[in-house]
């Protein structure tokens, strides 16, 4: 255990958690998307939960920073809110605001990092990015929406850890990235499981499951 | 691997054995009484016409029934010249031949070879001082280049190992086999190398991480991913000298304690794969790598890994996971490589350059290469200069030369009198610097401090005739496309960007943006997981810094003052310049928008007009009738007659 101090609040931690974690374990919400608990190497992809610390000359993303005696962490700063203001904003104009008729409406961790932020969720600073409808890919067990994805990993990652081997990736690169699987179902394709943890996982409302899973799945997770 | 020293005198043997080998070898090849025609077969030479230059000279010697080698070497640097050709004909010093055509070859053949005439005309100058033919030393091209890692590109033919051992080749390997790593590691440090990849860290430092990483084995990795756009130093260097760069990885390895290495080569640039195939193979033959590296029990072996070809393959922890059969993408640093690389293991990861300048540092010590250029940045800087320049290609260069001496002396400046206008450094990660920047001198430190880059080397020179605003759009471009995706602010951020510059460019800038694209970039830069983010939105804010004006000019006049642009500009033809009778024009327009006058004299439909320049060029020089202007509705209404003129 090591003692530190976040945004001028004594507090312990364990070292071999991240500071993330400890920040939130002790009431301090952190804005982020693709962190989960069980990573051993968080990706650090949102650019979300970036915090200050002493000593250090940048923001860093509090998923890959360790918690260290004496250490001295902000989590408040203009420059940590205007990075984390200006992620939300390009996650919001590549996304298909449409909270009205989504699944995800009121769970969704975008509406819920936008109200904390006080960010609108269609930000005029940004142009919206084109879109091409339909969007919509079907997998055999989920419906997959490229739009409303913000390409967290996370449903890859509890997929992988789950089958061993993984039915989804990411594709393609750029603006085009998307989560994409192979083969779906078909004889060279690895199988699903059918349990909808990626459903699960999702922290917006990117991934709908089908009626095909084990288990009748939560919508959102976040 | 071996921690410690060998016996330095048994060492020494095995090498001197093995060079005098390769003298007599090569001696023979060398001081044969027969000519010797050794022509630049590299990937520039080839894309040139040197395949078919070279089947040119065999069948004319074969026709003249004469006794000469033809013989294929790497590239020297002369890209503007090539097929470059140097024939060493016994009684002429050896001299090199530029743009040598088929016809040319045979020519030379028949008139130097068989009847001694070296054809003035076609020479480019001769390799050594001598009274009958200038040398090429008289060029500032040849004279105030100072080469390291190309001393010997173009002169010795990367196929033969023997050949680049007669020049001392592998002496640098045998000598630090003698030394302990830390002795080798020092070295380095003291020779203040800094990694040619782009960043500019200090290689010896990064070498002193490796050498005291725990581990059960390392690796050392040859970063030969080179994805700049326009940039290809590495590509020659592999291609044209091979064994060098094969001499600076196992000295790293020795150093380091590694005994696994790979050269990771991007899959398009098949010939330096086949030639860094082939070193390695003749080298393991000789016993200089595999197992037991000449006479030690130092062991390291070295293959080759193909890449496919994406930019940010070319970061080190992106191209790690590459390696490992994964998508492509950057991880989180630290962990750093050298600590924890390729499948958790220890691993060194240099730049083609940097460790092909290695042996010359064993060799000479790490002094000489301190001494040498800047300070702070010290040894000699590669660059592929191209663009508006009459000489480009690639030059090896002391490090603090300026900006100034490179573009104008070495490179012989900008053609058809036009004026300079900027050049743009470090490719996309690099930016675009002016005019009053020529004096910069060319170091990792003072082109960071002006918004530049050293990058990987690539370096574009502009004219009057390049928009500041479309080649930032230009670069975007390329690094949006080639972001991987994975963080929010480049896979977004920059795209937004390039929307934004495209808008520009198109005419429908709007009040704001110049600060939303200041601001959007700051924290584009400070937001990114990894490189590419970070420095994509330099070459935006180097141009906003460097060229406000031509923003301004863009957004609030719609008008783009180079005239590229196309949506804010316009072509007409000035009716005093254009000379009655004359149609020279109207068959070049694609899409017939150039109409006869009734005074017989040619027009533009500007409803018709694609803007594609082609009567521009069509205009015979003594009229240069067409004119260029921005914003467009400066160009004079014409109508149409009713009735088609003759
Ligand atoms: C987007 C991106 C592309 C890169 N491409 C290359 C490359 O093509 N070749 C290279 O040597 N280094 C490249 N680098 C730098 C490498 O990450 C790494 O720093 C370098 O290989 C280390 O070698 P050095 O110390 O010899 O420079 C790239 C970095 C980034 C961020
Ligand atoms: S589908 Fe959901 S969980 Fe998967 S990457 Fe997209 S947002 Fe993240
Ligand atoms: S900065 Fe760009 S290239 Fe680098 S990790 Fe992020 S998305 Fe990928």
């Amino acid at each position: 255990m090591v003692k530190l101090t976040i945004d001028g609040k004594e507090v312990q931690a364990d070292e071999g958690k991240s500071l993330l974690e400890v920040c939130t374990d002790n009431g301090i919400f952190i804005p982020s998307l693709c962190f989960l608990k069980e990573m051993t190497n968080p990706p650090a992809s949102c650019r979300l939960c970036f915090v200050e610390v002493e000593g250090l000359p940048k923001p860093v993303p509090s998923c890959r920073q360790s918690p260290a005696e004496g250490m001295v962490v902000r989590t408040d700063t203009e420059l940590v809110r205007r990075l984390q203001r200006s992620a939300l904003q390009l996650l919001l104009s590549a996304h298909h605001v449409d909270c009205r008729n989504c699944h995800a409406n009121k769970r969704c961790a975008l509406q819920n990092i936008a109200k904390f932020l006080g960010v609108g969720l269609k930000p005029k600073r940004l142009e919206p990015l084109a879109m091409e409808f339909p969007q919509e890919r079907e997998h055999p067990n989920f419906i997959y929406d490229p739009y409303k994805c913000v390409l967290c990993g996370r449903c890859i990652f509890v997929c992988r850890k789950r089958t061993g081997y993984g039915v989804l990736t990411f594709a393609r690169r750029g603006i085009d990235t998307v989560v994409s699987w192979f083969g779906a179902d078909g004889p060279d394709s690895p199988p699903c499981d059918r349990c909808g943890e990626c459903v699960n996982a999702c922290p917006v409302g990117a991934l709908k499951s089908k009626e095909t899973v084990q288990a009748p799945m939560e919508a959102a997770g976040a | 691997m071996k921690a410690g020293p060998s016996n330095s005198d048994a060492i020494k043997e095995r090498f001197e054995t093995l060079k005098r080998d390769a003298l007599q070898r090569f001696g023979e090849i060398k001081g044969a009484e027969v000519p010797r025609i050794t022509i630049g077969m590299a990937t520039c030479g080839i894309a040139a016409g040197a395949v078919e230059t070279k089947a040119a000279f065999e069948k004319a010697i074969a026709q003249h029934n004469i006794d000469a080698r033809v013989e294929a070497t790497g590239c020297i640097g002369h890209c503007y010249a090539e097929p470059l050709v140097v024939i060493e004909n016994p009684g002429f010093p050896p001299i090199c031949y530029n743009n040598v055509t088929p016809g040319k070859a045979r020519a030379l053949v028949s008139s130097f070879l068989v009847d001694g005439d070296p054809l003035f005309e076609y020479v480019l100058g001769a390799l050594e001082e001598n009274d009958m033919i200038p040398s090429v030393r008289d060029f500032p091209r040849f004279s105030m280049e100072e080469r390291i890692v190309t001393a010997l590109s173009g002169r010795i033919d990367p196929e033969k190992i023997e050949n680049y051992i007669a020049e001392g080749g592998y002496e640098a390997l045998a000598k630090a086999l003698a030394l302990t790593p830390q002795e080798i590691v020092q070295e380095v440090q003291i020779s203040g190398l800094r990694g040619r990849g782009g960043a500019g860290f200090a290689t010896g430092r990064k070498w002193e991480f490796g050498l005291k990483a725990q581990g059960e084995s390392k690796t050392v990795i040859c970063n030969a991913d080179e994805g700049d756009p326009g940039a290809y130093m590495d590509r020659t260097i592999l291609e044209s000298n091979p064994h060098q760069l094969l001499e600076g990885m196992a000295i790293c390895a020795y150093a380091v304690g590694a005994e696994k290495g790979i050269v990771y080569v991007r899959a398009e640039y098949p010939l330096a794969v086949k030639m860094i195939r082939i070193a390695i193979e003749q080298a393991e033959a000789k016993g200089v790598l595999g197992s037991g590296i000449l006479g030690t029990d130092f062991s390291f072996s070295v293959s080759v890994f193909q890449g496919s070809g994406a930019f940010v393959c070319g970061e080190e922890t992106a191209l790690i996971q590459s390696i490992e059969g994964k998508r492509g993408m950057p991880q989180h640093r630290p962990p750093f490589p050298a600590l924890q690389g390729l499948w958790g293991l220890p691993t060194i990861i240099n730049n083609v350059k940097t460790l092909s300048t290695i042996p010359a540092i064993i060799k000479k010590g790490g002094e000489w290469h301190k001494q040498m250029g800047s300070p702070k940045s010290p040894g000699s800087a590669i660059f592929s200069v191209v663009g508006k320049v009459v000489h480009p290609g690639l030059v090896e260069i002391p490090t603090g030369t300026t900006l100034r001496t490179l573009v104008f002396d070495i490179c012989g400046g900008t053609p058809h009198r036009k004026a300079f206008k900027a050049v743009q450094i470090g490719g996309p990660s690099g930016g675009c610097l002016p005019e009053a920047f020529l004096d910069t001198p060319v170091d990792f430190d003072s082109l960071i401090e002006a918004g530049a880059m050293m990058g990987s080397g690539g370096m574009v020179v502009m004219d009057e005739n390049s928009c500041m605003v479309d080649v930032a759009r230009y670069f975007l471009d390329f690094t949006q496309k080639e972001s991987c995706g994975k963080c929010t602010f480049c896979r977004i951020g920059t795209r937004q960007l390039l929307n934004i510059l495209e808008r520009i460019t198109k005419g429908e800038g709007r009040e704001g943006d110049i600060e939303l694209l200041t601001t959007l970039c700051e924290e584009i830069k400070e937001g990114s997981l990894c490189g590419l983010g970070k420095t994509a939105p330099n070459p935006v804010l180097t141009s906003l810094k460097y060229f406000r004006d031509e923003y301004e000019a863009h957004i609030k006049e719609k008008r783009c003052p180079a005239g590229m642009c196309r949506a804010l500009t316009a072509f007409y033809i000035d009716l005093d310049r254009c000379a009655r009778g004359c149609d020279a024009c109207v068959g070049s327009c694609p899409v017939e928008a150039i109409f006869t006058t009734r005074d017989r004299k040619k027009a533009i439909d500007q409803t018709k007009c694609v803007k594609c320049g082609e009567c521009v060029a069509a205009c015979p020089p003594q009229y240069t009738a067409v004119k260029r202007v921005s914003p467009p509705h400066l160009a004079p209404r014409i109508e149409r007659p009713q009735e088609p003129q003759e």
